[in-house]
């Protein structure tokens, strides 16, 4: 074929792509704002070459019009003291407009202990809501119609407990579960690499993951059953590619599981969604985005054989890099915030939380987590980068690190495969078990660490420019009362319960644990609702399955 | 490591680092991990959810002149007077060193549970063992 011939080809398929485009572009509904530049300019919707957004492979984001529909979503996590504090936020958030709630729960709940074990002491109710039993989940969503509200809830090793909570609360209150929208985290395979909280060996939690895939795809076709978190990996300290590719082997991992356990990938992959940190180097940050939906939409097509584009798109949910906080000069953190929500924003990320400026000091004041939301606003309303899709788009720099962050992804991927002898779920049990994550991540973070020391890398307010840190800034403190009231709490609900259904409940789950092919949701929801706490719940499968004990490696 | 590679003829400071409690955020006690390892010190690596009863039979297995614990999520009151207080009880005379997040307020409680150093988010490499070292220094004038 002659170098003509060649043009013409790209140019009419480019015009082709063009006009697809524009019909998929005028089919969307759009806000009703004036799409001009601040100065009266007129912008185009986008702008270059084909593929245009809403195309395969998605690279530029995944629909058509972004963020002239609809901007993204501020979806700011929250969760404090008890189950009734947190209630009281929840109804503030939905009377303001709100449909999303987002639940943080306590260090003891994440690591399905009860607020009354030993290990608990000090840190109940401190870094999030405490949940014990049922009684709490009651509380948690008292007089909130479940469903009219779509609830993300950040819990993986104890998460088909909590999930179970959920469709026992909506239940209780008349609510079918096939009506409940929400998404939970339960992305075990970053515990055991980065995140650390975990429960049961890597085996039987992906067996619970993948029974709670099977039992909401049958039964509760508005809920996302895991979100593929890189954020955790990044804070742990991996490079940008590592949290990318980590991240989307991890996402590989659970489409081979659930396709082993029987679903049709067309039928669960758009279930599926993922969760990207956004640090502070911004055209770093730009291109692994724009990376991450490229690959995701390629390996999903090529070699998982998925046939329809939803099954393809990847979305995601961006939080910018607590990590990248200082301590010192908390103010200036202001600053890095927004460069990294600018960052997830030009990057097309569908949800967006922005850390507050204190974080590095204690949980947010209100007035931080305020600044931090206003933040968002500006850039949404402000900047005019909601304007136009993907508007790095073409640039030489960003395409080049784009196409970078993917093939050191791919050389990861590659390494993974390997490791599982051409299965990437096996290649995830593998690095877990060799260490492979989590040197890799201690590596990068010594690294990133050791240039901080020598001077190579400036931090501002750090290790230069550390003039002007007044420190007098108010920090949220959270007293003792919420522990008291939650053992109190639940010391009632153990006295009222029957304890004989409560054995027999946990009786039945055990068994039906030690049963590969039979579905553990039906007897979590069972054991719940006759009032068994998370920690027995938990104390009875480790029974089975065994507890998750790392190797201390530096 | 072995006792040629220490430029002085004083015998290497060997430290215990561990993380007490629930908290899984290890990032920060690995980097120091390495940073004293590299500043010549011999550093026993415990690692995650460690007791405290882990710790001390690491401090008298292995000989050791200080431990390091890192906290980030607000239990450092609970867990270091937990700490201190188990020391006491079981008669073991070394320094115990607390980094991580630790505000303003606390820094003076830590110090008067017996908290010998507090390193903040920034500290250096130097002054992680410098530290170690002046909280050794201190046990051993007192004794």
């Amino acid at each position: 074929m002659s170098e003509n011939n060649d043009s013409t080809d790209n140019s009419s398929s480019n015009d082709e792509a063009k006009q697809a485009w524009q019909e998929a572009f005028e089919a969307s509904k759009l806000r009703d704002v004036d799409f001009q530049t601040m100065s009266g300019v007129p912008v185009d919707p986008v702008y270059g070459d084909a593929p245009y957004p809403g195309q395969y492979p998605f690279t530029r984001g995944v629909y058509p019009s972004m963020y002239r529909s609809r901007l993204w979503t501020m979806r700011m996590f929250a969760g404090f003291g008890t189950a009734e504090d947190t209630n009281g936020r929840f109804k503030e958030l939905l009377h303001a407009g709100g449909t999303g709630l987002s639940t943080a729960f306590d260090m003891p709940t994440l690591m399905g202990k009860d607020s009354d074990h030993d290990w608990s002491l000090g840190e109940v109710g401190k870094a999030g809501v405490a949940i014990d039993t049922l009684a709490d989940m009651e509380d948690l969503f008292a007089d909130i119609d479940l469903s009219g509200v779509s609830t993300s809830m950040t819990i993986n090793g104890p998460a088909p407990i909590l999930m179970a909570m959920y469709v026992a609360v909506a239940e209780n209150s008349g609510v079918e579960r096939s009506k409940l929208g929400g998404t939970i985290q339960a992305d075990i395979l970053k515990e055991y690499q980065a995140q650390k909280e975990y429960i049961f060996p890597p085996r039987p939690s992906m067996r619970l993951i993948t029974d709670m895939m099977k039992f909401t795809e049958a039964e509760m076709p508005r809920w996302h059953p895991i979100s593929i978190s890189g954020y955790h990996i990044r804070e742990a300290g991996s490079t940008a590619a590592q949290e990318l590719a980590f991240t989307l082997a991890n996402g590989f991992a659970y489409i081979e599981a659930g396709i082993a356990a029987g679903l049709d990938v067309d039928d669960f992959a758009p279930r599926l969604s993922f969760f990207f940190n956004s640090h502070l180097d911004f055209f770093e940050e730009i291109g692994k985005f724009r990376a991450a939906r490229r690959i995701w939409a390629r390996w999903l097509k090529e070699r998982y054989g998925a046939k329809t584009e939803k099954a393809m798109l990847m979305r995601f949910h961006t939080q910018t890099a607590g990590v990248s906080l200082t301590a010192q000069q908390p103010e200036i953190n202001i600053a890095r915030v927004a460069i990294q929500a600018l960052a997830g924003v030009l990057g097309g990320t569908q949800s967006l939380h922005t850390d507050s400026f204190d974080e590095a000091l204690a949980l947010p004041t209100e007035k931080a987590a305020r600044i931090a939301l206003r933040t968002q606003q500006i850039v949404a309303y402000e900047t005019g980068a909601a304007n136009v899709a993907d508007p790095l788009g073409g640039s030489a720099y960003v395409e080049w690190m784009t196409d970078e962050m993917e093939r050191q992804a791919e050389a990861i991927f590659a390494h993974i495969d390997d490791l599982g002898d051409g299965s990437m779920l096996e290649g995830a049990y593998a690095g877990v078990e060799n260490g492979y994550y989590v040197g890799e991540i201690a590596d990068a973070a010594y690294r990133f660490e050791r240039e901080v020391n020598a001077g190579r890398r400036i931090v501002v307010g750090v290790n230069d420019f550390t003039d002007g840190d007044d420190s007098d800034n108010d920090t949220l403190y959270i007293g003792p009362e919420v522990e008291e009231y939650q053992l109190k709490r639940l010391g009632g609900v153990k006295q009222e319960r029957d304890g004989e259904a409560v054995k027999k409940s946990l009786d039945d789950l055990v068994a039906v644990a030690s049963t590969p092919d039979q579905n553990t949701m039906p007897a979590f929801i069972d054991a719940v609702k006759a009032y068994a706490t998370e920690g027995e719940i938990v104390d009875a499968l480790e029974g089975v399955y065994g507890t998750y004990v790392e190797k201390a490696v530096i | 490591m072995s006792e040629s590679e220490q430029t002085t003829n004083e015998k290497p400071f060997r430290v215990v680092l561990a993380k007490l409690g629930l908290d899984g955020h290890d990032r920060g006690l690995k980097v120091v991990a390495r940073m004293l390892r590299d500043g010549g010190l011999e550093v026993i690596y415990l690692g995650l959810r460690q007791t405290t009863e882990q710790v001390i039979a690491a401090v008298e297995q292995e000989d050791a002149d200080a431990i390091g614990i890192s906290m980030l999520n607000g239990g450092h009151l609970a867990l270091s007077k937990k700490m201190i207080d188990a020391l006491d009880e079981a008669d073991v005379d070394v320094p115990l060193i607390v980094g991580g997040i630790v505000p303003e307020g606390d820094i003076e409680k830590l110090s008067e549970l017996g908290v010998a150093a507090i390193l903040g988010p920034g500290s250096s490499s130097d002054d992680c063992v410098l530290a170690i070292r002046d909280a050794v220094a201190a046990v051993e004038a007192r004794s």
